[in-house]
């Protein structure tokens, strides 16, 4: 393993009486990239903007490749931000723009321009060089301010919600886009969001906050196929949630009951704790095979097609209210008032302890 | 009926125009008088009355006055102003909403009150009366002007902008240098503008303030006094020619700024 670029060790802030951080420590690895995922509240920006020196936090210290950063001021540390309303400099041209940085740092004309056209050929905005931002569109702009960003050659790269301003399409391109500068560049990114979709396809390092504390970390894939909690389950995607608990502990088995029946799982818990099962939807399935366990019978209530897939929602039988939800290929053949038996393989039961 | 509605509406526009600049059109035309008195019929045209001006010392250093006390009192009134704004816009203090109120109570107070206290002050502080006593009072009553239009211009998406002015290694004279100054330049600007012309034609404040050297507005009372003439048609023009050449290139500089 080597040596962690930026340690935030338990970290606490308040604004006024209102705690947004509670003991959060997070360590971020060279050339990863960092995304910090949660809903407005959770305290991502708060995190964010102490990693970037905008805030010094009531409690902890930020070290950035060892060095003590906790009280230094944004323009003396390491990191540069590419805030959300882009604030690029209006009068200024997109070259001048990108040249800033290193117009601070005493860089005579000739080689700051330089670096400002390479930069602008990273993001591949090399003809930009004597427009003003108010020419660019919203996608340019974004642009613009990452490689502003990017010529000073910070440690790390901070990013608050950078694509949230954009339309859909544009995002997705963006994302893309984000990714692969990263890698070209080699700089380790710090990007907040709220949109799981966006963190997924970015991040190497997934961050899950919620009420100013990590509720999960770890690559996208193990946080979205096995979240550590409840909350981090139904944040990353919708899923079905059975409420249960633990009846027995057996070695690294564990019976848990619920309403629609008994499941061995390898799992950790404590005997008759409370517990959730919770169920992907595309881990949902509606007809039985050999390898799964059912959950009573159903009728389906709502089907929409959503072109790739099917979004299936259909209600327990034996259970008034409960909803089992289901993504089907769209051939599969259901409609409304059918009773089908929703089910799964015993492994894509996810136990989630709170 | 609309041909009706369309006549009318131009009367009245004509009314309107006739009303605010039949004044300053007399005043201009009787300039022009070639006889001692500006009263109809008119003799002229001749530029005998705008030689007089011109060659009389008093009235031209006069002119000197008026232009380098607006020029100086506004420069530092947009200066306090600006700064007091971005203050007040930037960082938390105590009692902001009150103190931005003082700021500003000025514009409601009239001139001469103003100009009698700051004589009372002036007075007991042994400061003599003189165009420095008058470029203060300008100052006075031009920086809450300066203040409100810079502050009303200061809006939060700049606190972005100032921020990333730091974060890529900029220090605090150096953001508002480079990055709050030049986004807030057509507020400056304008605010810049409206004190010189405020400060040009002020009268109130001159008169109570200075005392041998003083400035047009005073000069031109003192013209008065003896009688009407064309002189003082001549000068008056002057007077209102500098200000319609400051309106333009102000017009000019603003209108050929793109839209942000």
């Amino acid at each position: 393993m080597t040596e962690a670029l930026v340690e935030m060790k338990n970290i606490s802030h308040n604004f006024g009486r209102v705690g947004v951080l509670h003991d959060v420590s997070l360590t971020i690895n060279p050339g990863s990239y960092t995304v910090l995922l949660g809903p407005s509240g959770s305290g991502k920006t708060t995190l964010l903007s102490i990693l970037g020196g905008f805030l010094v936090p009531r409690k902890g210290s930020v070290l950035i490749r060892g060095q003590n950063c906790t009280a230094m001021a944004p323009a003396r540390r390491p990191t540069a931000t590419v805030f959300q309303d882009y604030a690029l400099f209006p009068h200024m041209s997109v070259g001048n723009n990108v040249g800033f940085g290193l117009r601070m740092k005493g860089v005579i004309k000739s080689e700051r321009n330089r670096l400002a056209q390479e930069a602008l050929a990273i993001v591949g905005l090399s003809d930009a060089f004597r427009k003003k931002p108010h020419q660019l569109s919203g996608g340019q702009r974004q642009r613009v301010a990452l490689a502003r960003a990017l010529v000073i050659k910070p440690a790390v790269l901070l990013l608050d919600e950078p694509l949230g301003a954009l339309d859909l399409k544009l995002r997705r391109q963006m994302q893309d886009e984000l990714k692969t500068i990263q890698k070209q560049v080699g700089t380790a990114f710090v990007h907040v969001t709220h949109d799981q979709e966006e963190a997924m396809a970015l991040a190497d390092h997934c961050v899950v906050m919620n009420q100013g504390r990590i509720e999960d970390e770890g690559t996208p894939e193990r946080v979205y196929a096995r979240p550590a909690t409840r909350f981090t389950a139904a944040f990353m995607g919708e899923s079905t949630l059975i409420p249960g608990d633990v009846a027995s502990v057996t070695g690294n088995a564990i019976l848990i009951n619920t309403a629609f029946g008994s499941f061995p799982i390898i799992a950790e818990a404590a005997e008759g704790a409370a517990v959730t099962l919770a169920v992907r939807p595309e881990h949902m399935r509606l007809i039985r095979d050999s390898r799964s366990v059912t959950f009573g019978t159903a009728q389906v209530t709502a089907v929409i097609f959503q072109g790739s897939f099917k979004r299936v929602l259909a209600e327990s039988n034996s259970r008034v209210g409960f909803m089992f939800i289901a993504r089907i290929p769209a051939e599969h053949d259901v409609s409304v008032g059918d009773t089908v038996t929703p089910c799964c393989h015993i492994e894509d039961l996810i136990v989630l302890a709170k | 009926m609309r041909v009706y509605m369309k006549f009318f509406s131009a009367v009245y526009a004509l009314a309107v125009y006739a009303f605010i600049f039949l004044p300053v059109a007399v005043l201009v035309v009787f300039s022009l008088q070639s006889t001692a008195f500006p009263i109809p019929p008119f003799t002229g045209p001749s530029s005998r009355w705008y030689e007089a001006v011109l060659n009389d010392p008093r009235l031209t250093s006069a002119l000197f006055n008026s232009l380098a006390v607006a020029i100086i009192s506004s420069l530092v009134a947009v200066a306090l102003g600006f700064l007091s704004a971005w203050g007040f816009a930037r960082f938390t203090l105590p009692g902001s909403a009150v103190m931005r109120g003082l700021i500003t109570l000025p514009l409601t107070v009239s001139y001469l009150i103003i100009g009698m206290g700051l004589l009372v002050i002036f007075n007991m502080a042994g400061v003599p009366k003189n165009l420095l006593a008058a470029g203060v009072g300008h100052v006075v009553i031009n920086l809450p002007l300066c203040f409100a239009i810079i502050y009303s211009q200061m809006g939060d998406h700049q606190i972005n902008i100032e921020r990333a002015a730091r974060d890529l290694g900029a220090t605090e004279a150096k953001v508002l240098w480079l990055v709050t100054l030049p986004m807030l330049w057509p507020a400056i600007f304008a605010s810049l503008f409206l004190s010189m012309t405020f400060s040009w034609d002020e009268f109130v404040i001159s008169f109570l303030l200075t005392r041998f050297d003083t400035t047009l507005p005073v000069e031109i009372w003192n013209l008065l006094r003896s009688g009407l003439n064309p002189k003082t048609n001549a000068v008056g023009s002057l007077v209102f020619a500098v200000s319609v050449v400051a309106a333009i290139i102000f017009e000019l500089i603003l209108l050929r700024r793109r839209p942000a």
